[in-house]
Formats: structure tokens, C-alpha cells, sequence
């Protein structure tokens, strides 16, 4: 059976026990008041997610839960110890593979892994960023299978989106519901936008004079994590900037202002590694500056996260990040990676394609839940078509068993039933490593469904950490 | 500021108000074309709006013949038609979106909401009038809520400057409608069809009620070209926007001190001098349709002395 996190077989758990009373005194009428409510605020704030080229609405809304998800104090320190553990791992990891590869010389993990892989970065190899750190906001995905089971499911190191949902999920809830937050004792998450920003401005360039001037990078208004961007821009007091506005000229990177050029000195890319300079990555793109590279390799400028940190959260690499927490930090990992078998080993190849109806399987370079396989979920015909993918360039794949992710109380159309969940928390590295206490929580609206991607169909709740 | 940003602004400003000109210009059409006895039937009226917005020649690509219904899905809602107003509310609002971060909630709520009501009608549920309501209302909404939420730093200035300078080409180009085209033939000059023409404009600009408290009943040529040209209480006047253009790219310039260049202040100064120097008869002996044509070529150099000064950024 599911993990239900809101009963204690039929015991409702203390940290519940407040919306247990709420639900059950909330009439229906209500309740699809407020939904509606929820909703035109979302659609009037502009609180959406941009889907082009798909048809339908352009400006589509994230299905929002009003029933929040619920962490107590206790938990949520362990999940916290174990995200900052895995993050210093991940960030010593790039130092290392951009520096010495000792782990790969110790023979822990495999050379072509690292050195072949597609996110491997040439252009910075034996470059240091400041302080050390390659990926300054890591998105850890997690899931929970028991009281005290969580299982990392994938490390983000690159530009992990959805803290935008994390910031309005609250702030809607706390529109709508203020009688909950009198009665519970949340921690608040609106800390974020300015432990980010000192976060970025923590790792300026040597070069910078003065207080560092922090930009955020976007492709632009026609990407779908474009409210995000912006959002993030405004509440940190920063300038939100195109490709187009930045220019290098001698070792320095400037952005077009009215007043003629300005300095820049961080640059929050939300762009992806190839389209951040023409001239050293992919020459046909527009969305990135020219020259970019050389006055980042130069010290002139600070790019987070830093080009090539996406070697560190490929589904092939993931298996190892145990091993990097051993190998670095001389520690247990607090938190557990799932069981994941390899396609390209010959025994995991044997194992997971005589099981495939049982497994999850996933390219290595996929996303937003596209490119997978649910075993128990698909078809024969649908498997067997799988199967013939796979056979194809086996080494493309990893599987891992099906899990039981747990589940939390979600309102439906017939009222309260549970969905599954999971959450991903936004860990910042900087001069310190720092969370606020909450995360994202996706769930998976259709029943039985574990996908809980946005582009599948999934919604968004609020996650409560409660305080002592 | 951001130089893009500042352009997004800019055009924000333009394209409202760029919205509104459409349909008024729609609705003058729609009341001609309610008289009875002009020489050449209504498509000349309707042909003397396109040239004044200068779109005949895409107008003529996409529709076979000229007809109100079709006048009124190209002005108002023809999304290829990139002067239409529900193109207009849409590039202002996409303007703000990519903006949002230079905009209060208000500002954003107001073009949003004009946009996802325009959205919501379509050809041939409104007649002309209440069309023009439609516009004029979302239109005030927005600008109320520019003038009433935004801080006056360099951003409002820069959207301020793109309406005031459209508004200027706008007037400019609705004059022209009347003088060029509407009444061909010399003789017309005087009568009772070029009275309620004028009147027709005065309307369009929601004009006709300030015009009549400054000049009282006679309505002739000469006066209201007067009002809508030099009289510098008209909200709507050549002079009153250039002069406002003017004051927004003088506290501009003024914010950003000496080392950033004015050509754009200093060629609408030119501009203000010089329509400050004129009288109505001057321009009639000189020729009102070349006095508008020069007109409106100024305001497009000050608009691009504009892109020069501030949203090229200089790299």
C-alpha cells in the first residue's frame, strides 16, 4: 500500500490534524468558491505557464491544490541535512572532474561517464568560479515511500524551474486562507528571493568593484519559465535581460541602459549551456553574448549556474552520487538514491529487459517526464514498443523500480482523495548553503498516476514545514 | 533602465494608444458612411481611411471588396492587420508582459484585462459606436492607471513620451482623413457636407464638447483646424502633444544629465518652436494636407532620435 502522509492507518497525524478539521467543516460550495477564486487570481497575476506550439491556450494555468502538504519540524531537518550534504557533494564533484578527476582515478566512477558525457564543458576545464561552487541552485526531486523513507529521484544542478510556484503557492494560500496560518505555525518561505540574491552576489568575480550588479539571463518571453524569470528579477531588484542586452567589450560583459553601458557581474542564466555564447558554443543561436566565455574564463564576470555543471545531474552520474558523498565528504548519505540498473552493464541490460512490465525506465538526457517508460502503467504493445527503442542505444537508458511514492490528501471533483506526490526543494550554494524551509510539491491529479510533471498533467500544492 | 525595457514601455504607450485611433477612425467611417449624398458613394470614404492609416495596399491583398463588415474585421479585430486594435492591445500587452517587472500590478491588470476582453468578442457583435466605447474604456483604464500608479521615474516618462508622440501622429493622420480625401471637390468647401464632416472628426475625438465651450456654435474649417492643430489647451492638439513629448524627453534628459545624448529633446524643441510660430492661415496658404505630411515625417525622426538616444545602448 501507499504511504498515506496524512493518516497513521486511520489515526490522523498530528502534523494533519488541523486541516483534517478544515476539510471536514469546509462545505463543497465553498471549497469550488475558493478554487475558482485561486484561479482568477493565478490568471490575473499572470502566475502561468507558457506552452507554445502545442495549441490550446498559450497562457495556461498549473492546476492548483488548495490542500497543503505537510512536513513536520523533525523531517524536514533531516531532509535539509541530507539536500545540503548532496549539494556540497555535487558542487566538490564538478570542482574535482573540471580539476584533478580524482574520483575518476580512484576508480569510482567509470572516466567515459564523465569525460564522454554530452553536458561534459571542455571550454572550463581547469577553471575555478569563485568559491568553488559550479551550481549555485540545486533542485533535489524527492519522494517518499514510508514514515522515514525518502528516495532521491533526480539531482537539477543546472536551472531547476518551479520556485516561482513554491513563492505564489503560499502567497494565494495566505490570500485565501488566512485563518490557517493563525492556527498553525508554518515557516515562512518568502526569505528565498533575498537569500538568492545575496547568494549570487556572494560569488562576484575578483574582478568586481564595488557592490556586484546581479542580472538574470532569460531566452526570453516565449519560454515557458519566462513568469518565473521575471519574477524572480523583480523581487530580487534585479534586472531581467535578454542576450541582446549584453555585449563584451574588452574583459568586461555590459548591458544596453538608457544611460549607455552598464558593468554586469553575475549573470543567473536560465538559458541552457549551448546557447550561452555563439562564438564557443552553437553558432546559429541569438539568445546568448558573444564572447561571454572568454571574459567568464578571464574573471570578468560570474555565470550561475556555471557552464558545464550539468554533468553532475545526468541520470548515468546519479547512481554515483552516493559514492561522492563518501568520497568527498567522508560521510554516510543522509538521504538514499532509488535502486537504479544501468542499460549499458550487461547484467542490468538482461535484468531490466526480462522485467521491463515492472520498472520505470528513462533516458539518460530526458526530461519533463517525455521519453519514459512506466512499466506497470503501459500496455503489452505499448512495452514491446519501448523494448525496440531501447535496443537501439541501450546505453541511453537507466531503469529503476516502481516506487510507491507516498501520497497526500488533494482535492477532486468528489472531494477529498489521495494523490500521489513528490517535492522538490531549492538548495542555494554560495558563500554558505542554505534552503528556505518548503519546496515545490507536484501531484499527480489523475488517479493512479505517478507522473507528476506540469507538461503531464500534474498540479502544484503548498508545502508547509511546521515549527516546534 | 534597461534599454529594451525602456523601448517595451515606449511602445506599450504607442500601441494603446494606437488602439484607440483605430477605432476611432473606424467609427468616423461608420458615421459617414451614414449620410446621404456624397458623390461617390460610401467606398470612398472607407478608402480615405486606409489611406490615412496607410494600409490601403494590405487592406486590398486580404479583402476582395470594401464593405463596412469587412472595414470593421480588418480595423478592429484582423490580427494580421498590425494597426488593428486587437492587434495593438495585444503587442501593448505583450509589450508589458515582457515588461512586467517595470509595471505595478495595476497598470498590468488593466492591459491584461483589456486584452483577454478583447479576446472575447468578435466581427459583428458590436456596432461601431459601441465598439469605440469598448476601446476608449480599456484604453482609460490602462492610462488611469499608469498616471495613477506608476512612479515617475525614466519608465513612466519613456511610456508617457510613446503616447504623446502617437497621439501627435494620430490627430495628424485623422485631420488628414478629412482634408485629403474626404472632400475632393473644391466646391464642397463651405457646406453643409463639409460642416458635419468636421463635426463627424470633432466626435471621433471626443472633441466636439470642448471644442464648442472654446469656439462656441460655428463650426467651420478654419476653427477646428485651429483647435486640433494649434490651440494648446486641446488634449488632443498637434501643439498640446508635442508639447507634452517634449516635457517627458525634457525630464528624461534632465534625469540622466550630460552624458547622455538629446537629439530626440532637441528636435521636439525645434518642433514646439515652430508650432508655437504659426497661424492657421499660414498653414492653409502653405497647404493643410503638406503641412500634415511634414508633420507627421517630424514625429517619426524624433521617434527614431529616441531609439538613437536611449534603446540602442550604445555597444
Amino acid at each position: 500500500m501507499y504511504y498515506n502522509e496524512m493518516f497513521d492507518g486511520e489515526k490522523v497525524r498530528e502534523a494533519y490534524s488541523s486541516l483534517s478539521d478544515w476539510i471536514e467543516k469546509m462545505p463543497v460550495e465553498i471549497r469550488q468558491l475558493k478554487q475558482a477564486e485561486a484561479e482568477a487570481l493565478f490568471r490575473r497575476i499572470g502566475i502561468t505557464f507558457a506552452v507554445y506550439g502545442e495549441g490550446g491556450d498559450p497562457d495556461r494555468l498549473i492546476p492548483f491544490d488548495m490542500m497543503p502538504r505537510v512536513f513536520t519540524q523533525a523531517e524536514w531537518r533531516r531532509l535539509e541535512r541530507g539536500i545540503k550534504q548532496r549539494a556540497k557533494a555535487l558542487n566538490a564533484f564538478l570542482r574535482d572532474v573540471y580539476g584533478r578527476g580524482e574520483i575518476v582515478r580512484a576508480g569510482r566512477i567509470p572516466a567515459r561517464l564523465v569525460y564522454q558525457n554530452e553536458a561534459y564543458e571542455k571550454a572550463v576545464v581547469g577553471f575555478v568560479p569563485p568559491r568553488g561552487v559550479y551550481s549555485h541552485i540545486i533542485g533535489i526531486d524527492l519522494v517518499r515511500t514510508g514514515r522515514d523513507e525518502f528516495f532521491v529521484l533526480e539531482d537539477n544542478c543546472r536551472t531547476p524551474s518551479g520556485v516561482s510556484y513554491m513563492l505564489e503557492n503560499r502567497e494565494i494560500m495566505m490570500r485565501m486562507f488566512p485563518e490557517l496560518f493563525r492556527g498553525n505555525r508554518i515557516e515562512p518561505v518568502d526569505g528565498y528571493p533575498e537569500l538568492l540574491r545575496r547568494t549570487l552576489e556572494s560569488v562576484a568575480p575578483a574582478k568586481c568593484e564595488g557592490r556586484p550588479r546581479v542580472v538574470i539571463l532569460t531566452p526570453g518571453h516565449f519560454n515557458s519559465a519566462y513568469y518565473e524569470h521575471s519574477f524572480l528579477a523583480n523581487l530580487m531588484g534585479v534586472e531581467l535581460v535578454e542576450g541582446a542586452d549584453l555585449f563584451v567589450e574588452g574583459e568586461f560583459v555590459y548591458m544596453r541602459t538608457t544611460e549607455g553601458p552598464k558593468r554586469v557581474d553575475v549573470i543567473y542564466r536560465r538559458i541552457d549551456d549551448a546557447f550561452i555564447d555563439p562564438l564557443c558554443f552553437r553558432r546559429d543561436s541569438m539568445l546568448g553574448v558573444p564572447g561571454l566565455m572568454d571574459v567568464y574564463r578571464s574573471g570578468g564576470v560570474s555565470i550561475c549556474s556555471a557552464p558545464g555543471a550539468g554533468v553532475a545531474d545526468d541520470k548515468a552520474i546519479y547512481t554515483f552520487v552516493p559514492e561522492m558523498v563518501r568520497f568527498y565528504l567522508g560521510e554516510e548519505p543522509i538521504l538514499k538514491n532509488v535502486d537504479t540498473w544501468t542499460l549499458w552493464k550487461p547484467d542490468d541490460y538482461k535484468y531490466v529487459m526480462d522485467n521491463l512490465g515492472d520498472l520505470v525506465v528513462k533516458e539518460v538526457h530526458g526530461s519533463g517526464g517525455y521519453g519514459m517508460l512506466v512499466g506497470p502503467r503501459s500496455t503489452k504493445k505499448e512495452i514491446e514498443e519501448f523494448r525496440a527503442v531501447i535496443e537501439k542505444n541501450p546505453s541511453n537508458y537507466i531503469a529503476q523500480p516502481t516506487l510507491s511514492l507516498s501520497t497526500c490528501p488533494t482535492f477532486v471533483e468528489e472531494g477529498v482523495a489521495p494523490r500521489h506526490v513528490d517535492l522538490r526543494p531549492f538548495c542555494l550554494c554560495g558563500e554558505r548553503i542554505e534552503l528556505v524551509p518548503g519546496g515545490l510539491t507536484r501531484v499527480a491529479l489523475k488517479e493512479g498516476s505517478l507522473v507528476v510533471n506540469s507538461s503531464q498533467g500534474g498540479g502544484v500544492k503548498d508545502t508547509w514545514v511546521l515549527s516546534e | 533602465m534597461l534599454s529594451r525595457t525602456a523601448s517595451n514601455l515606449f511602445w506599450l504607450g504607442r500601441h494603446m494608444e494606437r488602439a484607440e485611433t483605430a477605432s476611432r477612425l473606424f467609427e468616423v467611417g461608420a458615421r459617414i458612411t451614414l449620410l446621404p449624398n456624397t458623390a461617390e458613394g460610401y467606398q470612398n470614404e472607407w478608402e480615405s481611411l486606409l489611406r490615412a492609416s496607410g494600409s490601403s495596399h494590405r487592406y486590398k491583398q486580404n479583402y476582395p471588396e470594401v464593405t463596412e463588415e469587412n472595414m470593421e474585421k480588418f480595423m478592429i479585430f484582423d490580427r494580421d492587420n498590425p494597426s488593428s486594435v486587437a492587434s495593438c492591445i495585444h503587442d501593448a500587452r505583450e509589450s508589458g508582459r515582457i515588461v512586467r517587472t517595470a509595471l505595478t500590478s495595476r497598470v498590468w491588470d488593466a492591459l491584461n484585462v483589456a486584452w483577454q476582453e478583447m479576446r472575447g468578442i468578435g466581427p459583428g457583435e458590436e456596432d461601431a459606436a459601441d465598439l469605440a466605447d469598448f476601446v476608449a474604456r480599456h484604453a482609460s483604464t490602462v492610462h488611469g492607471a499608469i498616471d495613477g500608479t506608476q512612479l515617475r521615474n525614466d519608465g513612466f516618462h519613456f511610456m508617457k513620451l510613446g503616447y504623446a508622440l502617437e497621439r501627435a501622429d494620430s490627430t495628424a493622420r485623422v485631420l488628414d482623413v478629412k482634408y485629403f480625401v474626404l472632400l475632393p471637390r473644391v466646391e464642397f468647401i463651405g457646406s453643409g457636407l463639409d460642416s458635419y464632416q468636421w463635426q463627424v472628426i470633432l466626435r471621433a475625438l471626443s472633441a466636439h464638447r470642448s471644442f464648442h465651450w472654446a469656439y462656441g456654435d460655428d463650426v467651420s474649417a478654419s476653427r477646428v483646424a485651429h483647435f486640433l492643430i494649434l490651440n494648446g489647451e486641446a488634449p488632443r492638439a498637434l501643439i498640446t502633444s508635442v508639447n507634452e513629448a517634449l516635457w517627458h524627453l525634457d525630464s528624461i534628459t534632465r534625469r540622466y544629465g550630460d552624458k547622455v545624448p538629446r537629439s530626440a529633446r532637441d528636435r521636439a524643441q525645434a518642433l514646439a518652436d515652430r508650432l508655437a510660430s504659426l497661424d492657421i492661415e499660414y498653414i492653409f496658404d502653405e497647404g493643410l494636407h503638406e503641412f500634415l505630411t511634414d508633420f507627421i515625417q517630424e514625429i517619426g525622426q524624433i521617434a527614431n532620435c529616441v531609439q538613437d538616444d536611449y534603446f540602442h545602448g550604445r555597444g
